[in-house]
């Protein structure tokens, strides 16, 4: 498998679609878009392939070529399960995306222009094995985001697109500056960004202790980590549909992947000295995310303040150290990225018909448009965990994991998590409930039910989402070797 | 007479045009159009003359040195004044002294190409003021506005300070040392008292040129009132040219007093991104905001010259070349929408991209590489120059400069929007993209696509140092 191709193919249709005019542009985005869902899923299955031979080198298909040797970059690329289940999730939202916005109207060509250079941006970030390189993708993919708000967002859009891409450079200023000064504080002779190569040596822990904070709050930024959530509520509310599918569903873990990959990994010392902090600060999120989403009316509101909770999860996760905590860390990743995708598609077929977001103006919707709206329950069921869909799997496992960990302090940690469900179940259905129950608030010919793309979008998120809950063995045996090799790390070995 | 014609070979062509021009201007003339061909034609080959070909040499007794890196900064250069000549084509096609203009461009660029290869203090003077004092008369070219008599007069009034401070300077050195050679003054400068003092005094004078806060109190007024031409050449060619320079002073002839200067470099730096930054967010005049966003790019050159470094001159003159493609697309849409519809201000480019795809995306390319975001080569060479600075070990510098990328993403994105959004109400008109401007328009934004991504130029660059 070349993963070349993976960065090659969303960037050629990204190239076509500027090619082709305003008609063309959706069905090369489409076409783009099942081709990178045909590779993600050729790759999964050449990676299992390679493992059940038994080829246990832990990174595959590794190449590396030649950039800028004079500062020490390479581009570097390769996977590990890790990866292989974050590109997955990345081909199924992008694909998702483009359905949705099928019959987009307002500079079509442009917005799927867009759209495929965000999944360029994310498709790099997790093959690369440079830390430069990731730097490089993940500031691909924060510019496209701006635009999509400002150009084909609603409501106080300025102000979300600027907090948004403001606060997620200054994420990667950090990074940046964090990078450096690793880079720097070596001696000539070791100093690189190759992260298999900073994997094998013994980083002082004088220099982990200020690199590793300064990166894992830059991707936690990314990834809404409390006190810097603020940009996810604005920003997911007035981006459009595929936007907020987008930044939900994949940019958010942009952020967890580089917490795990680039702080944990590369930093283990540096992890444990601030693992205390990161669970505090991800207990908060979780817990404040659920209280916060009791509050809102709007629905965008609600999944976006239910997203700072998930994705509390994904750090709280990443602060336990243990294996089985980290494993649903991955898992809430996808998990979460795509149940929120759904919810966020599913809003914006009811927005397109209603018109409002607002949950107190709609009702008995299951009656006009039952499809959405089933959907719209198994979303919803996904998000508060019900047993059978992704949601419970990957936040059961961090439970557990979490409860691996012996001390009061952690164990008080995981009860404050586990209480968040209660709360979660509290929003979830009374949102749900208000909306697809009671008398019909709004006039409607009586066929306002999905059309073949939304019902095609809502499909291949649902089947990833059922595929997870029923069977997760075969997540778990993808991505626990992996999550191994960064454990044994954390332990010394 | 061989050695000269090689190692002065961009030199002499640069002359040589200016006596061609010369010569059709005093006989019969030709339309303007055949001849801003004509000369468009010529600065291509002397760009393909400065790139190529480059051998390592001194004459005039070691005044003049070239090397291939010389060599290729000079090509830089060359580049940018013929990018400059096809992007501003609107405006020179019409205007009845465009021989002229053409001369004393090139008489400035030949200023510069002393001024990079000049290895002695008293060349390096003269070859400075040949490379302000004709942009002075330049910047009042655009006759009938009162603008830009007052640019001119600005200008010629703050290079002849500056051109003072350094006189004064240089002659203290001469005090010193007694020589003006730069390989004999080097070793006879001493962090001392008088010896700062001569440095100062030489480094003002970079600082005018350069606009370095506080010297940059020209640059706003002179940017606005001078062509969009005059204005573009400022700020690509003079301060790419007065950077280079500015490493020889530093490195060749003060490397006995880097501590000092290494303070004043930073401070220096932090001041001007913070000023540049700080005063962009409020502009509505299009090039009175260029003015104030080159004012910090500046900023981060000297963030690149601290490093002290084997990176530093490879990253500057990267970034210089970066910089030339990024900033003459927007200075060419400047151009196109000045003179076809008369639109100087930021607000009336809104719904830009509706009415002319073609300038909008290569306005957005353009910012996009100024503010540094990826795959666009600004990205680059502001990493570059990070990297530069931050092999000094000094964090805390580097963390502000990083900062202050993020307050200047701010501007550019708010240009960036304004172009690609619905235009209300009156609407952008449709403009004339001539042949020329075309082609400069798709030389800077494949620059901005390729020079980043292909690593290959980089790694050519560090390589001739």
């Amino acid at each position: 498998m070349n993963l070349i191709l993976i960065i090659l193919i969303p960037l050629l249709t990204g190239l076509a679609i500027l090619g082709l005019n305003e008609k063309h542009a959706r069905t090369a985005a489409l076409a783009g878009a099942i081709m990178q869902v045909v590779i993600a899923i050729g790759l999964y299955l050449a990676f299992t392939q390679e493992r059940s031979i038994g080829n246990v080198f832990p990174i595959l298909f590794e190449q590396q070529y030649q950039w800028f040797p004079a500062l020490g970059f390479s581009f570097h690329i390769g996977v590990d399960g890790i990866s292989v289940a974050m590109i997955l999730l990345t081909a199924f939202v992008v694909i998702a995306g483009v359905l949705v916005s099928w019959n987009m109207e307002k500079m079509k060509k442009e917005f799927f222009f867009f759209l495929t250079l965000l999944g360029f941006g994310a498709y790099g970030f997790f093959v690369s094995l440079d830390l430069m390189v990731m730097f490089f993708f993940l500031e691909i993919a924060v510019i496209p985001k701006y635009l999509f708000i400002s150009i084909w967002g609603s409501g106080n859009k300025d102000y979300s697109a600027n907090k948004l891409a403001l606060m997620l450079m200054g994420g990667s200023a950090l990074i940046l500056v964090a990078l450096m000064g690793m880079y720097f504080s070596m001696p000539p002779e070791l100093r690189t960004f190759d992260m298999v190569k900073l994997a094998e040596m013994n980083i002082p822990f004088s220099l982990q202790r200020w690199v590793f904070p300064l990166i894992f709050t830059g991707f936690g930024v990314f990834t809404a980590m409390f006190p810097f959530h603020t940009w996810v509520p604005d920003g997911h509310s007035s981006a459009p549909t595929a936007g907020s599918m987008f930044l939900a569903g994949i940019s958010m873990k942009l952020g967890g992947y580089g917490c795990l990959r680039a702080a944990t990994y590369l930093f283990p010392e540096g992890a444990h000295e601030y693992s205390g902090i990161i669970i505090v600060l991800a207990s908060i999120a979780i817990i404040y995310g659920a209280f916060a989403t009791m509050m809102q009316k709007d629905l965008k509101y609600i999944n976006a303040y239910s997203s700072v909770s998930h994705c509390g999860f994904v750090l709280l996760g990443i602060g336990m150290l243990t294996k089985t905590a980290i494993t649903g860390a991955v898992f809430q990743m996808v998990s979460h990225g795509l149940m929120t995708a759904l919810f966020f598609a599913i809003i914006g077929m009811v927005y397109e018909r209603t018109h409002t977001r607002m949950v107190a103006d709609m009702g008995g919707l299951l009656k006009v448009m039952p499809f959405i709206i089933t959907t719209l329950y198994i979303a919803g069921f996904a998000s508060l965990g019900l047993p059978g869909l992704s949601g419970f799997v990957a936040e059961m496992t961090v439970f557990v994991g979490s409860w691996e960990n012996q001390t009061f302090f952690h164990r008080a940690a995981t009860v404050i998590a586990c209480a968040s469900i209660v709360v979660t179940a509290v929003y979830i259905l009374r949102a749900v409930g208000q909306v697809s129950m009671g008398p019909l608030k709004y006039s409607s010919d009586q066929k306002d039910d999905a059309r073949w793309n939304e019902k095609w979008a809502a499909v291949i998120l649902i089947a990833g989402i059922l595929i997870m809950g029923l069977a997760p063995f075969w997540l778990n045996d993808l991505v626990s070797p992996g999550v191994e090799v960064i454990t044994n790390k954390l332990a010394g070995k | 007479m061989n050695e000269y014609l090689q190692l002065m070979k961009s030199e002499l062509m640069v002359i040589l045009i200016i006596f061609i021009l010369l010569f059709i201007k005093l006989g019969k003339g030709l339309p303007n159009g055949t001849l801003l061909s004509l000369v468009q034609l010529l600065l291509l080959i002397n760009v393909a003359v400065s790139f190529g070909f480059n051998e390592t040499g001194r004459i005039f007794n070691g005044m003049f040195v070239h090397n291939e890196l010389a060599g290729f900064q000079k090509g830089i250069l060359s580049l940018a004044v013929y990018l400059i000549s096809l992007l501003c084509s609107d405006w020179l096609k019409d205007h009845e002294h465009m021989p002229e203009f053409f001369m004393l461009m090139l008489s400035a660029l030949l200023g510069m190409f002393f001024l990079v290869s000049s290895d002695h203090l008293l060349m390096f003077y003269l070859s400075l003021e040949l490379a302000s004092i004709p942009v002075a008369a330049m910047a009042n070219f655009d006759l009938e506005r009162r603008k830009s008599s007052e640019a001119a007069m600005k200008m010629v009034m703050s290079s002849a300070l500056a051109s003072g401070i350094m006189l004064f300077g240089i002659s203290l050195i001469y005090g010193i040392s007694g020589s003006l050679d730069f390989a004999t003054i080097w070793g006879s400068l001493r962090n001392e008292p008088l010896h700062i003092m001569a440095f100062v005094f030489l480094f003002s004078a970079f600082a005018f040129k350069l606009s370095v806060v506080p010297f940059h109190f020209w640059t706003a007024d002179v940017y606005e009132g001078s062509p969009v031409a005059v204005t573009a050449f400022l700020s690509v060619a003079s301060k790419g040219a007065v950077s280079f320079a500015l490493f020889n002073i530093l490195y060749k002839l003060f490397p006995n007093l880097s501590a000092p200067w290494y303070t004043l470099v930073v401070v220096l730096s932090i001041i001007t991104m913070l000023i540049g930054n700080f005063f962009a967010l409020r502009q509505d005049n299009f090039l009175r905001f260029l003015a104030f966003s080159s004012i910090a790019q500046v900023g981060f050159i000297l963030v690149g010259l601290s490093g002290q470094n084997n990176q530093v001159i490879s990253s500057v003159t990267y970034f210089v070349l970066v910089y030339a493609f990024s900033n003459l697309a927007a200075f060419g849409v400047a151009s196109v929408l000045r003179s076809q519809l008369g639109i100087e201000n930021i607000s009336q480019l809104k719904g830009l991209y509706k009415t002319s795809p073609a300038l909008a995306w290569a306005l957005a390319l353009g910012l996009f590489s100024l503010a540094g975001i990826p795959p666009a080569a600004g990205f680059f060479g502001k990493l570059f120059l990070l990297m530069s600075g931050a092999a000094k070990g000094n964090y805390w510098f580097i963390t502000i400069a990083a900062l202050n990328m993020i307050v200047s993403l701010y501007y550019y994105l708010r240009i960036v929007r304004l172009v690609f959004s619905a235009p209300e109400g009156e609407q952008v008109q449709e403009v004339k993209i001539l042949k020329p401007v075309g082609l400069g328009l798709v030389i800077c934004s494949a620059g901005i696509v390729l020079a980043g991504v292909v690593s290959w130029i980089y790694d050519h660059i560090s390589s001739m140092v």
